[in-house]
């Protein structure tokens, strides 16, 4: 399977993403943004960092990069594309997934495992992994999942919510909240289920030696639903 | 010409930063402050002279990229 991270003048997340998809078996190119298009791939992955120094807005400057309309057009046709922290913040300001991530309720960047439950398992992001709750590693100033109360009624009623913060036991209650989102969202999908945007890092889990291994499940998962 | 543009954030839209300024001020007896909300301001020179025509192009601007509509309103000067 092959894959392609796309990388913008800021992404520092990109290199340790392609560790991981090598890690569990995909064939994975790195795509420069200024690039007209995305050589043929199964998955494009938008990493996190900082794109263009968080200018304006979190990924609204990538948002509108060169490369982004192979992107929007590759998910448009139902190609699966995930977007990991900046990546997600990319994928709320190119319209491809709903709401957008705002700064932490408290103010203070966050850095620390936390643990997310998976509330939807129809899908190719978490289809095959047994557990209910994985242990992710957050790092991030802006976080704070909100859209308009319409727009959560539609993402509720299609299933669209991904994962949300919560403890071990699977409790996704405000106590569990690290940054203020909204229904504790973690990570939600488009319509279809083919984009997946989340804060959490899977690529920061997949060593013993990295502090957990959750990560490598849903690694394993994403290529084995192939 | 030169085109002015404000940038905050709808009502009701949690503002951290402002929340984080007032209660400053009110540490500084400014007590009679009860809010503040946060904007962004911008200068836009367009090379365009006919002040509709700019004005609308600034529009579309803010509605593809200055502003996020989830959580913003713009505001042309």
């Amino acid at each position: 399977m092959k894959s392609s991270v796309i990388i913008f003048p800021g992404s520092n997340c990109d290199r340790d993403m392609d560790v991981a998809l090598k890690k569990f078996g995909f064939k994975n190119q790195m795509v420069w943004h200024n690039d007209d298009e995305i050589p043929k791939s199964d998955l494009i992955v938008l990493p996190g960092g900082f794109s263009y120094g968080d200018y304006l807005r979190c990924g609204s400057i990538a948002g509108k990069s060169k490369i982004i309309k192979s992107v929007i057009d590759f998910a448009n046709s139902g190609g699966l594309v995930l977007g990991i922290c900046n990546g997600f913040q990319i994928l709320t300001e190119t319209g491809l997934l709903p709401g957008i991530l705002q700064q932490n309720k408290y103010l203070n960047f966050i850095c620390k495992n936390v643990f997310v439950k998976i509330k939807n398992k129809e899908n190719k992001f978490f289809k095959d992994i047994k557990k209910e709750v994985l242990e992710l590693h957050i790092a991030h100033n802006e976080g704070n999942y909100f859209c308009s109360n319409d727009e959560l009624k539609s993402i509720e009623d299609n299933d669209q919510i991904a994962v949300t913060y919560c403890d071990q036991k699977g409790n996704d209650d405000e106590e569990n909240n690290p940054n203020g989102a909204l229904k504790n969202i973690a990570g939600v999908f488009s319509k279809n289920k083919n984009i997946l945007g989340m804060m959490p890092h899977p690529e920061r889990m997949i060593d013993q030696y990295l502090s957990g291994e959750d990560g490598s499940l849903f690694f394993e998962n994403l290529i084995g639903s192939f | 010409m030169k085109v002015k543009v404000i940038v905050t954030l709808k009502n009701g839209v949690l503002d951290p930063q402002g929340k984080a300024i007032q209660q400053t001020l009110n540490g500084m007896s400014f007590d009679n402050v009860s809010e503040v909300r946060q904007g962004k301001y911008f200068d836009i020179e367009v090379k365009e002279s006919d002040e509709i025509k700019a004005k609308t192009q600034v529009e579309d601007m803010c509605k593809k990229l200055l502003a996020n509509l989830v959580i913003e309103d713009y505001k042309i000067l």
